[in-house]
């Protein structure tokens, strides 16, 4: 017994790095497989394999200048919760029979039980000036045990991310699942209205913006007064990469966003360049140019040097992506007579291989994260486009979106499990996500027309 | 010392050494793994609320971006310009859908263009290549680098230097005309002229 306690909580952690792969191969909606058995079961299950049920009542405000911060807290972690389906939230609104508890003492365990809950999530939020504190417990209904106790402190002005901190953590303990809480898109938008500089047509500018992956916190990046198109996140989410007309023609720009200096020019003005992609590592840049003379797909290093070029075909070749690997790179040629989507190893040897097979014109693939080894593109099916996922190992195609407005340049999460593209389903152009199987559709942008998103790690 | 405090305490005694296990595994970033208690007994309450393990408590705080310089402008030279340009001394040439090819109409503008370019021999153009709204925004700055190209490639076979004539792609970024019918489609399909130097 003493050797065992001794040893158990390592042998949990091991045993949930353990899970931890085959736990992303879930799909939503389903179970994960549970860590392995072990005396201290970390992780709450429901009964005979349905997701576990929990609840999430309002956190509780130790003081009333705390009852903005509870609320905003309660609110975003519940939605946290929600976007990965992998719990069963117990609407808010059938918790009346429980009596409140102000502390977790008082939990009334008898009285969540007979709602059903196989879990609760408790929290109390503190402030003190310009910080805030929130403690979350999350108590398993059947031995009455916290599985989760965590203490956050952050700043006041932004309770969100003391709740993103908290949904990825919870996420990861319980369902050995990398949650997308604290990760960020980048998108484009012309919402200041600003005009372009140096032209004498009316033409709104389209700066790059970031948000919270909630569309919360939205924030302007560029203030090139100029045309920008499709940030991508480097890997390790400090830089954007897009391409800007800030001199007049398109060409690719790295912004560290952190660290206030100017953004960096890799391509140097030499021909028009395009749509950088990130290879896994960070270390190159998949691109589309027509310094050679028409639009062709070229790598290079993040600082321009060591150039190759992958295509070499009279016809356009656009929109680069790398495999989750880095080995190969897929991208949009009209080769055929139409756009369709073709891969080709890494490093430009052998042939290129169509995948969009029954397709009338198909773009912008993007390559999803490991587990996942899935490309999504946009396809036309009609007057305008939809979301279509193509499975590489089986070669399989599925439509999930079903002609709501025009659907375009999907991008995925880094668990691979949502997307993020745009959309005209709401009138204007706007930035939405979707989970893989189409489901679970939120709006991100309302704010003017928003373009081409990226997803940060 | 009964039987029982020293059990306790043994337990204690594992439960630090765990922690400090877990924490020696895992770098700065501890799992969220509460010590091990003792099975509870069946009462309304829990008969152990732990304390929130993260002692101090995590800090839950994102970077800022700092806020980029505008770009500098050329301001005087584009004044200048700008006067010429609302002028439109180079008419725009159309294109077919997904196109870059000349037709007869876009081949006999172009000649216009080059006659207008041989008179003003110190002018410097952009040709912009623009496509209509139908297809993707990323092809379409393909179809847009095409169209601007084909244009360049028509000058310069009419004896205008290629150093003249700079080729930008926009896609289907800046319509002409905004409406969602084949009236606007045709008048964005275009390859758009703007005077950079002169």
């Amino acid at each position: 017994m003493i050797t065992y306690a001794r040893y158990a909580a390592p042998l949990i952690a091991l045993a949930l790095l353990w899970a931890g792969p085959q736990a992303f191969q879930t799909p939503p909606g389903q179970p994960a497989p549970r860590a392995q058995p072990s005396e201290i079961e970390l992780s709450i299950s429901g009964d005979s394999g349905t997701p576990p049920r929990f609840a999430v009542p309002a956190f509780v405000a130790a003081a009333p200048d705390a009852a903005d911060a509870a609320k905003v807290l309660s609110d975003v972690l519940w939605d946290d919760l929600a976007f990965e389906r992998e719990f069963y939230l117990i609407p808010r609104d059938t918790y009346a029979s429980v009596p409140a508890a102000r502390t977790a003492e008082q939990l009334p365990f008898a009285a969540w039980r007979e709602l059903g809950a196989d879990g609760v999530l408790f929290g109390t939020v503190q402030r003190t000036g310009s910080t805030i504190r929130v403690e979350v417990r999350l108590f398993n209904m059947r031995t009455r045990q916290a599985v989760f106790a965590k203490e956050y402190v952050g700043p006041a002005t932004n309770p969100r991310f003391l709740a993103h901190t908290a949904a990825d953590e919870l996420h990861q303990q319980q369902r050995a699942l990398r949650g997308v809480a604290r990760t960020k898109l980048a998108f484009t938008s012309d919402r200041n209205r600003e005009k372009v500089a140096g032209t004498t047509e009316n033409r709104d500018v389209k700066e790059v913006f970031i948000a919270d992956y909630d569309g919360a916190n939205a924030r302007r990046i560029t203030v090139d007064r100029q045309l920008n198109i499709a940030p991508v996140w480097s890997p390790d989410a400090r830089a954007l990469a897009y391409t800007s007309y800030r001199k007049g023609f398109p060409d690719i720009y790295i912004a560290r966003i952190y660290e206030g200096t100017p953004p960096s020019n890799p391509t140097a003005g030499k021909g028009s360049n395009f749509l950088p992609s990130y290879s896994p590592d960070g270390k190159r840049l998949a691109f589309m140019s027509s310094r050679d003379g028409n639009p062709e797909i070229y790598t290079m290093n993040v600082d321009g040097s060591n150039l190759h070029r992958l295509t070499n075909h009279g016809a356009n070749d656009v929109t680069p992506t790398w495999s989750p690997t880095g080995t190969e790179i897929a991208f949009t040629s009209d080769r055929g007579g139409t756009p369709q989507i073709y891969i080709v190893n890494a490093e430009g040897t052998g042939g290129a291989r169509r995948i969009s097979v029954n397709e009338s014109y198909a773009d912008r693939p993007t390559w999803s994260s490991p587990p996942f080894n899935e490309i999504a593109f946009a396809a036309r099916t009609g007057p305008g486009f939809d979301i279509k996922v193509y499975e590489v190992a089986s070669g399989q195609t599925r439509q999930i979106t079903f002609g709501e407005g025009t659907n375009e340049s999907p991008v995925f999460a880094p668990n691979g499990r949502h997307l993020a593209f745009t959309s005209t389903r709401a009138g204007r152009v706007q930035v939405f996500t979707i989970a893989r199987d189409g489901k679970n559709v939120q709006q991100i942008t309302r704010d003017g027309n928003n373009y081409t998103p990226g997803w940060s790690q | 010392m009964s039987m029982i405090s020293l059990f306790n305490r043994r337990i204690a005694a594992g439960g630090v050494l765990a922690a400090v296990l877990v924490m020696a595994a895992c770098g700065k970033k501890p799992p969220a793994v509460p010590e091990p208690q003792p099975a509870p007994p069946v009462v309304t309450v829990p008969s152990t609320v732990p304390p929130p393990p993260s002692r101090p408590p995590q800090q839950a705080r994102e970077p800022l971006p700092v806020p980029a310089q505008p770009v500098p402008e050329d301001g005087v030279s584009a004044r200048s310009l700008d006067d010429l340009n609302r002028k439109s001394p180079l008419a725009p040439v159309f294109f077919g859908y997904d196109s870059s090819e000349l037709s007869e109409a876009a081949q006999q503008t172009a000649q216009a263009n080059a006659a207008v370019l041989r008179t003003n021999r110190s002018w410097v153009i952009t040709i912009e290549g623009h496509s209509d709204e139908r297809g993707t925004a990323e092809y379409n700055l393909a179809l847009g680098e095409r169209r601007a190209s084909s244009v360049r490639a028509y000058l310069v076979s009419m004896g205008i230097a290629a150093e003249r004539l700079r080729v930008v792609s926009y896609g289907k970024e800046f319509p002409f005309d905004p409406g969602h019918d084949e009236a606007a489609w045709t008048k964005n399909r275009r390859g758009h002229f703007v005077v950079t130097a002169k």
